[in-house]
């Protein structure tokens, strides 16, 4: 269990030389498996999905909030996928190029459900200056990994995230679950680079003050080492 | 400058992605070595996003990579069917 979380951890806050090489090699991989598919090769597409799957079903989950919409759209996005291969230039990476189509997709579902509002009520919620500040934690203690372990943190933290402000979410989800960088966060969702860190960090301190009762713990104060690495 | 808390909260977000220049990076370093309030909501906000990056807490539904496969693979036999039939 605690290795899982040093993993998760590694994943999410050290990107380092090592990670980058390994997404260079990846990205040589995935232009070679598109030449293929699209010379004939088309079972591979199964191939080239597979790592993201997950990715297409949160960016879906986090629009239409629903598991069965959520998992529907998702199938039809790697369809579309599929179809639309052969306009993928490479100029981003497929992993944004996905995540597009995937945005759009869940779009495409909203306004069906007639959600078009969405835009409007954003763009009022993006100009509201409203209070962004995490809650202070008065009687903290340094929470053991152990404690992160807690099914109903997990639960709260589920319920948080899909309680968030629409714009918000987009952004965390993006950010946070699927681990893209800013510039490809802000291609995926049309937006400029300054617009994603400012609903990142809004998304963040709303979970925090919001998660704040469930992160307190009775464990024995100990003294901390600040700065330390993740 | 010395930083005081609200400063703070306003790059926690930076921060933790390691995007804030060295000088300003150090200024909140300086201010965490004495503000246990800061710290304990810096932390508290590393430990969210690490519960947010484990697979555990957003799972995907039962069967749904062999439902997406499956789909996949009659569409990728229906386009088989279709360039035959040209």
């Amino acid at each position: 269990m605690r290795r899982k979380i040093c993993e998760t951890q590694r994943a999410a806050f050290q990107r380092g030389a090592y990670g980058c090489f390994q997404m260079q090699t990846s990205n040589a991989n995935e232009i070679g498996l598109i030449a293929r598919i699209l010379a004939g090769e088309k079972e591979l597409f199964h191939e080239l999905i597979r790592p993201y799957e997950r990715m297409v079903y949160l960016t879906l989950f986090s629009m239409v909030r629903n598991e069965t919409d959520a998992e529907d759209g998702a199938q039809e996005a790697v369809i579309n996928a599929y179809r639309h291969l052969a306009s993928f230039r490479g100029d981003a990476k497929f992993s944004t190029w996905l995540t597009t189509i995937a945005i759009n997709e869940g779009r495409k579902r909203l306004r069906k459900a007639k959600n078009s509002a969405e835009e409007s009520i954003d763009e009022e919620a993006e100009a509201h200056e409203g209070d962004y500040t995490p809650a202070p934690l008065t009687d903290w203690r340094e929470i053991p990994l152990e404690a992160l372990e807690r099914k109903e943190l997990r639960e709260a933290l589920r319920v948080a995230v899909v309680e968030l402000p629409d714009i918000y979410r987009q952004v965390f989800t993006l950010r946070d679950l699927e681990e893209l960088n800013v510039e490809e966060t802000a291609q995926a969702l049309g937006i400029n680079p300054g617009a994603v860190k400012v609903r990142l960090h809004r998304a963040r301190m709303m979970l925090q003050k919001r998660l704040v009762p469930f992160l307190k713990t009775t464990a024995p104060a100990r003294k901390r080492f600040f700065g330390r690495a993740l | 400058m010395k930083l005081d808390c609200k400063h703070v909260w306003e790059h926690i977000s930076e921060y933790i992605d390691g995007s804030v220049d060295a000088d300003l990076r150090k200024e909140i370093e300086l201010h965490l070595e004495h503000c246990e309030i800061c710290s304990a909501i810096l932390d508290s906000t590393r430990n969210i996003l690490i519960l947010t990056a484990d697979d555990r807490t957003f799972e995907l539904p039962v069967g749904y990579s062999e439902r997406l496969h499956e789909r996949l693979a009659k569409e990728l036999g229906s386009a088989e069917k279709d360039s035959k039939n040209e």
